[in-house]
């Protein structure tokens, strides 16, 4: 059976098994190989051990700020006299993107071999799935996995006879996309509004409860079994050397077929919209596309042809993110999406900030101005201040990422900003 | 928790190219302060944990990301800019955006002119209404709260007030809800303020930075800081003894608002009281003239319908609960001070010289200065010629004392409450000390917030049950049974510190032969916590490092309560938690003189200093000091007294400041005994109840318009400053005393209250080397031996007491039921109390406009399974029965009070809560069993309430 659009041009590596629905089963699982590399770590190899093979595969954080995974998991107190913690980021609501639903759908031991191979390196005894509230059809699933894991001994105490002991809880997100950002995540795992906490102190010293926590994404963890089964070096055989391994990226918006495909970093853009996503609809361009969910900058039509590596996409002018790829053809007007995504922005913002609560409203609020007719020239200097001083100074990035799509769409599509202007004047002028 | 020594690193870094060293853990903006480096902020407060959220302190440190300075701590090497353009930018834009919303008139502004807003605006020449942002719809105005208003629109979510409520009051009323632009400041489950759990201490709105929150006009208008007349006083309520400053509009002679002031005790914190009852003294009930009764209104009676006792005859005209005085004037006339001078003196004479000085006494008042204090024991003792004389202490915490001064020879408090924070284990009993002492309260909680273990054992689960890791709710009057059990267990299982009880204390054969049979399993039975909870409970204290004993009139007010008391100090000395840090017994006092009334003599059996007046070397002392002969028989006590009067031992009497009518147990007895005085005297700022049985009122000051000292419980004593002129002809409470002392015919002039407490401090050792002056600005804990430097003893008895043997004393008891059982006629248990917004019997907090708005009625409290076994709703008339009488007034469900209790607010005259009570005495501390009578409850018909 063919999960939707799969092409003979991706890497299937975490993606092997979507579709096939006896891979959500624990035996269904274990038949194709499952819970050897859990096996692997906890019977044969010492934490700095696992952490050293991550380290060697190059990979990188798959939530949105790419930050090594092994690097992040070596912060870790080495010592064990408080308690530590593993939270797998599963609130996945970066507009556009929907990779992790797909690992947590299709295969939800692959995720929790990652969790408890991930919880082994940093000497968690507990470990908490984080999982966005509304994917309803992916929670049970989930659950179901964990209590088979727990039933055939992969959780609990003594795990395989190994020594090592883990609690895993799915803790159920209540709906804000800020509970994201993972010292948010924290504060509302802990009961709070999940408001993100000023860093430093960064988790790996004082996180969930207080205790050295480490946060990761899912797909960074669910790629782990894979490394640890065959090595760092077999990882590195894709994408780049700052970009080892591959990546899903989940394709949405103006695109014949759109979708969750798995490609190696070096992968191109243009490739990937044209040849697996089947280009834009009959008859249209592209205008504008957004290759790693909301929060990175636009690119134009003419800034495609880029490699998908993080340091591709950033030389293109955006960034990797989340891997959620949006895709606009000519007929998007980009202030209505630009305004779109402000206004999400604008409602997600915990409010603790000043800029980032009062920037983001005021800039929806000049947005939908400019749209209604009523802007002014000046309001395009005015909305690139608010931007300049959303970013880079506060308390966690939802700002700049408000910020990004303003700026790069004031840069790359002034002419629709201008043409709502002058319409505006015009029908002004006109009454 | 023992503070731990950690030895504190240096760090360097330049800040704005210079280079500084601080000790680790420093921040950037502190930093930046000491080089005299002004970053501005707006959510940033010392006194508050850094939160960092206006970004308006943020600095560059050559990161991708500007860091707030205010939470961002220096790091070796650091380079610091705090100057620039894109900084100063940044700050400009962050302004505009929060004044492109502001309101047009910030109601901090108009007022105190102190908006930090409009003052950051002002610096970076933002004006309201240029902003070329589109003005939004503003978030609307919430106007519920008797004493704070509060603008949403005008908020800007600086973190403050919710701080300041959850971290220095422990209320968590104040949160953040919504998200994005609709993120507003929310009182609990966002409710208007008035109608939430807020307790209205007033905090938030002193750190609010905006118009958002701010304190509403109680007296004159409210005007900035520098056009008022700033005044550094006292709280005039509670023996916490806060620390005030009142800002005084010179011309309406009243106080307009208050600050709370830095000080070692209340350290800026205040409650409701403090911080808003302030405008008492300005009712216009004020007594301005003497009153003299008339002919025609002898023999003397009540003369309100409240205070005859004729319910239901007559309709109250107006709601609160104040004295009418169109009722009660007409029986007096006014006088001249020197007709009723004269009057007093004479007639108070007249009964000397007839039946003896032992027919006179005098009721002192816990309100009342050291200075008055002193004075007024000294015309009783010298002018009368008797030791007849007591006060309020008598009825709140007299067992207390009693057993303080028997075991360790010392009645007043060993620590202070701040030190709660070194306790490993605090245990607080008895008390509902978040209503009757609301400030120590937010140090217990600081404590328990900073891992202090709290232990609360009351019969009612109040409010600071609720921050405790153990509480015990037990049944009312079982707590001897409770204590000895836990000590069973301490000795039993050998957790007792046996160093210290072999070098410190004396006695302890015995308290093991009586605690013996006290086993948990026994003192279930009697308290109904269950045996292993008591075991638990004697481990976690015992194997403190620390703890600290709290208690309250849970304890004392019953007729075992010299008993309860010494069950608390056994447990301290059995586990050695005297005279260390984090250790000690601590009665809080309730008013904001009663350590200080005691210490200055107002007690029956004591001079000042609780020298006793059956020594004869201390007799000859005061003889000497005062030029008099004395009376070496001890005297009366407030109860007794009011029995002698009854029985015409007592035929004259002269009360400054007390009000027993209502304070006193059993009012249908004490109506009857001020009825049958040939002659009374009352000295007050309003015409109480009591005074309606006057022969002579003379009008006194209020606390707002003298110069005294107070001592608070932790033993601190600080003065009172005056603030306001009396009104009318009223007069210095310590001159009237003089006057008549003189007209008496014993001379007593000083120029001032300075020179009274010199007086008073030459005889009473405690007090040795304290001034007026040197007891400013924030006051000295008793003892000090360096008062020109030293702060005072803190800490005392930590190598043994000052008792003949130099030890402290067991001194075991045996449990005793209360007095009255509750029966088949009477089935429900009668608790009297207090509640946060009232003091004493009202006199001053009903005629506060603030706390007569928030807590308006009488009502008493029952658990609402009992309510539905009487069918009565919440806020229905419930007819309330003893013994000794009835009252009729509404009823509030509330689980605090466990079935089968009735809890009953003492301050509503209107029902008067002593109607009910019973005037059996402990038979050592004579003080009233006020916490425990047996009652009847049915529903009333609502007319009638
Ligand atoms: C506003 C905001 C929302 C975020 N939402 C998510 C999310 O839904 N899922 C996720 O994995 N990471 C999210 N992140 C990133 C996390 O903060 C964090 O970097 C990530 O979980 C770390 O995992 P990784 O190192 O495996 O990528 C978000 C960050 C921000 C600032
Ligand atoms: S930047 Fe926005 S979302 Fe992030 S902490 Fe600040 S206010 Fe909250
Ligand atoms: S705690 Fe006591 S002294 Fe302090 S403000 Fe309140 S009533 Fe006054
Ligand atoms: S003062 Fe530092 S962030 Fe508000």
């Amino acid at each position: 059976m063919a999960y939707p659009h799969s092409h003979p041009r991706e890497t299937r590596i975490l993606s092997e098994h979507f579709g096939e629905i006896e891979a959500t089963t624990l035996d269904g699982w274990i038949e194709r190989g499952g819970y050897k590399a859990v096996e692997k770590a906890l019977g044969s190899m010492s934490r700095e051990q696992v952490i050293e093979v991550v380290k060697e595969s190059g990979l990188r954080g798959r939530g949105g700020a790419g930050f090594p995974t092994g690097l992040k998991w070596s912060f870790m107190p080495k010592d064990d006299t408080l308690p530590h913690y593993l939270v797998c980021n599963a609130d996945e609501s970066e507009p556009g993107t929907f990779k992790d639903r797909e690992i947590m759908r299709w295969t939800p031991h692959q995720l929790l071999e990652g969790c408890i191979i991930g919880s082994y390196a940093i000497g968690a005894s507990h470990c908490y799935i984080y999982i966005r509230g509304e994917f309803v059809d992916v929670i049970p699933v989930v659950n179901q996995a964990v209590v088979d894991a727990y039933s055939r001994g992969y959780l609990g105490r003594d795990i395989l006879g190994s020594g090592y002991s883990l609690e895993l809880t799915v803790h159920l997100g209540a709906g804000a996309y800020i509970a994201g950002e993972e010292t948010g995540m924290l504060n509302s795992l802990e009961g709070r509004r999940a408001e993100p906490r000023i860093k430093p102190p960064f988790p790996a010293a004082k996180g969930a409860f207080g205790m050295p926590t480490t946060v990761n994404n899912v797909e960074s963890l669910a790629v782990v079994p894979h490394i640890v089964t065959n090595g760092g070096d077999w990882y590195r055989q894709w994408g780049t050397e700052k970009s080892s391994g591959t990546k899903l990226f989940s394709c949405c918006g103006h695109l014949q077929k759109p979708g969750t495909y798995e490609i190696a970093m070096d992968f191109n853009l243009k490739d990937l919209l044209y040849d697996l996503c089947g280009g834009p609809p009959e008859g249209r361009e592209f205008k504008a596309v957004i290759p790693g969910g909301s929060s990175v900058p636009i690119l134009a039509a003419d800034e495609l042809d880029a490699e998908c590596s993080y340091e591709g996409l950033e030389a293109a002018g955006s960034m990797v993110g989340s891997g959620g790829l949006i895709a606009m053809d000519d007929s998007t007007n980009m202030v209505h999406a630009v305004r779109r995504m402000v206004e999400f922005y604008a409602h997600e913002s915990c409010g603790q900030c000043t800029q980032c609560r009062e920037g983001t409203y005021w800039a929806a609020k000049i947005l939908r101005r400019i749209e209604r007719g009523g802007g002014r020239e000046e309001d395009i200097p005015l909305l690139l201040d608010i931007s300049a001083n959303m970013a880079g100074k506060t308390i966690c990035v939802l700002s700049d990422s408000a910020a990004a799509p303003i700026v790069s769409s004031i840069q790359k599509f002034q002419d629709d900003y201008m043409a709502l202007i002058a319409k505006g004047q015009h029908a002004a002028v006109g009454t | 928790m023992q503070a731990t020594e950690t030895t504190t690193r240096a760090t360097s870094l330049t800040i704005d190219g210079t280079d500084v060293t601080v000790p680790e853990g420093t921040t950037i903006w502190e930093a930046a302060r000491q080089l005299g480096i002004e970053i501005p902020v707006l959510c940033h407060d010392p006194r508050l944990r850094p939160v960092g959220v206006c970004r308006m302190c943020v600095v560059d440190v050559g990161e991708r990301v500007l860091a707030a300075s205010c939470v961002r701590q220096c790091a070796d090497g650091m380079s610091v800019v705090t100057q620039s353009d894109k900084l100063d930018r940044c700050r400009a834009t962050l302004t505009g955006l929060l004044m492109s919303d502001y309101p047009d008139e910030s109601r901090r502004q108009v007022t105190t002119a102190d908006d930090q807003l409009l003052e950051l605006a002002e610096r970076y020449g933002i004006e309201r209404g240029k902003s070329a942002l589109p003005r939004g719809n503003g978030r609307p105005d919430d106007l519920s709260s008797p004493v704070i208003a509060v603008d949403h629109s005008a908020c800007i979510l600086c973190d403050k007030c919710i701080r300041a409520c959850n971290e220095i009051q422990h209320n968590d009323v104040i949160g953040r809800t919504g998200k994005g632009y609709g993120t507003r400041i929310g009182f609990d489950l966002d409710n208007p303020m008035g109608q939430s759990t807020c307790v209205a201490c007033g905090e938030c709105a002193s750190v609010c930075p905006t118009g958002a929150l701010t304190n509403v006009q109680l007296t004159a208008p409210l005007r900035p800081r520098s056009a008022l007349t700033s005044v550094d006083s006292l709280c005039p309520y509670c023996g916490v003894g806060c620390t005030i400053t009142y800002h005084i509009d010179p011309e309406e002679n009243t106080v307009v608002y208050a600050d709370g002031r830095e000080s070692p005790g209340s350290q800026e914190r205040l409650c409701v009281k403090g911080r808003y009852g302030f405008d008492y003294s300005r009712h216009p009930q004020r007594l301005t003239m003497p009153l003299i009764r008339r002919e025609e209104f002898y023999p003397k009676g009540a003369l309100s319908s409240d205070v005859r006792g004729a319910r239901g005859a007559r309709r109250r005209k107006k709601p609160g609960g104040l004295v009418d005085y169109d009722e009660v004037m007409p029986a007096f006339r006014e006088a001249s001070w020197d007709e009723a001078l004269d009057l007093v003196a004479g007639r108070l004479k007249e009964i000397k010289d007839t039946h003896g000085s032992s027919a006179l006494a005098g009721f002192g008042s816990a309100k009342c200065s050291n200075e008055e204090a002193y004075l007024f024991q000294k015309l009783v003792r010298a002018a009368f010629g008797t030791n007849n004389v007591d006060h309020c202490t008598r009825l709140c915490h007299a067992s207390s004392v009693a057993a303080l001064l028997e075991t360790i020879g010392s009645g007043a408090v060993t620590n202070t409450f701040g030190d709660v924070g070194n306790a490993d284990v605090a245990l607080v009993a008895g008390s509902n000390t978040t209503a009757n002492h609301p400030v120590a309260a937010t140090f217990i909680k600081d404590a328990v917030h900073n891992g202090t273990t709290l232990i609360v054992i009351d019969a009612r689960e109040t409010g600071i049950a609720r921050h405790a890791h153990h509480f015990l709710q037990i049944e009312p009057s079982s707590d001897v049974a409770l204590y000895n059990a836990m000590m069973q267990v301490m000795i039993e299982e050998d957790l007792v510190n046996h160093d210290y009880i072999r070098d410190f204390t004396e006695g302890f054969e015995e308290l093991r032969e009586v605690v013996r049979s006290y086993t948990p399993e026994a003192a279930e039975r009697v308290c109904g916590v269950s045996a292993d909870k008591i075991r638990e409970i004697a481990r976690v204290f015992a194997r403190a490092k620390s703890a600290l004993i709290f208690w309250g009139m849970g304890i004392s007010q019953h007729t075992t309560g010299a008993d309860n008391a010494r069950c608390l100090i056994s447990l301290a000395l059995l586990t050695g938690n005297v005279g260390r840090p984090g250790t000690g017994l601590h009665p809080l006092r309730g008013q904001n003189n009663v350590q200080g009334a005691s210490d200055a003599g107002l007690i029956p059996m004591m001079y000042p200093d609780y020298q006793s007046v059956a020594d004869e070397k201390v007799q000859a002392k005061f003889e000497k000091a005062w030029g008099i002969p004395l009376d070496p028989k001890p005297g009366l006590t407030v109860v007794e007294i009011i029995g002698g009067a009854l029985s015409k031992e007592i035929r004259g009497m002269y009360m400054m400041g007390e009000n027993p009518f209502l304070s006193d147990p059993n009012t249908n007895k004490v109506r009857k005994a001020l009825a049958a005085l040939d002659f009374l005297c009352v000295q007050d700022i309003f015409l109480t109840e009591t005074a309606e049985f006057a022969d002579v009122i003379l009008p006194a000051s209020s606390f707002f318009e003298k110069t005294g000292t107070f001592t608070n419980t932790d033993r601190r004593v600080q003065v009172g400053r005056k603030a306001l002129s009396s009104p009318g002809e009223a007069r210095l409470d310590w001159e009237i005393v003089c006057d008549v002392a003189r007209r008496m015919g014993y001379p007593m002039a000083y120029d001032s209250t300075e020179e009274i407490f010199e007086e008073f401090t030459a005889l009473a050792p405690s007090y040795a080397g304290l001034t007026h002056e040197n007891l400013q600005p924030t006051g000295k804990l008793w003892p000090c031996p360096d008062p020109e430097t030293g702060d005072g003893i803190q800490i005392l008895f930590g190598d043994g007491f000052p008792t003949p043997s130099g030890r402290g004393k067991f001194v075991a008891a045996q449990h005793q039921p209360p007095a009255e059982l509750p029966d088949a006629e009477y089935p429900f248990v009668l608790n009297t109390g207090r509640l946060l917004e009232h003091w004493h019997t009202g006199t001053m907090t009903r005629r506060s406009r603030a706390l007569d708005a928030i807590q308006p009625q009488a009502f008493c409290e029952m658990h609402p399974e009992d309510l539905a076994e009487l069918g009565v709703e919440t806020g229905e008339p419930v007819h309330l029965a003893t013994r000794r009488g009835s009252i009729v007034l509404a009823v509030r469900a509330s689980t605090a009070t466990p079935r089968g209790n009735v809890f009953l607010p003492f301050h509503f005259r209107e029902a008067p809560a002593n109607i009910l009570t019973h005037d059996k005495l402990d038979p050592f501390g004579k003080i009233p069993e006020f916490k425990f009578s047996a009652v009847k409850v049915e529903k009333a018909e609502a007319a009638s309430a």
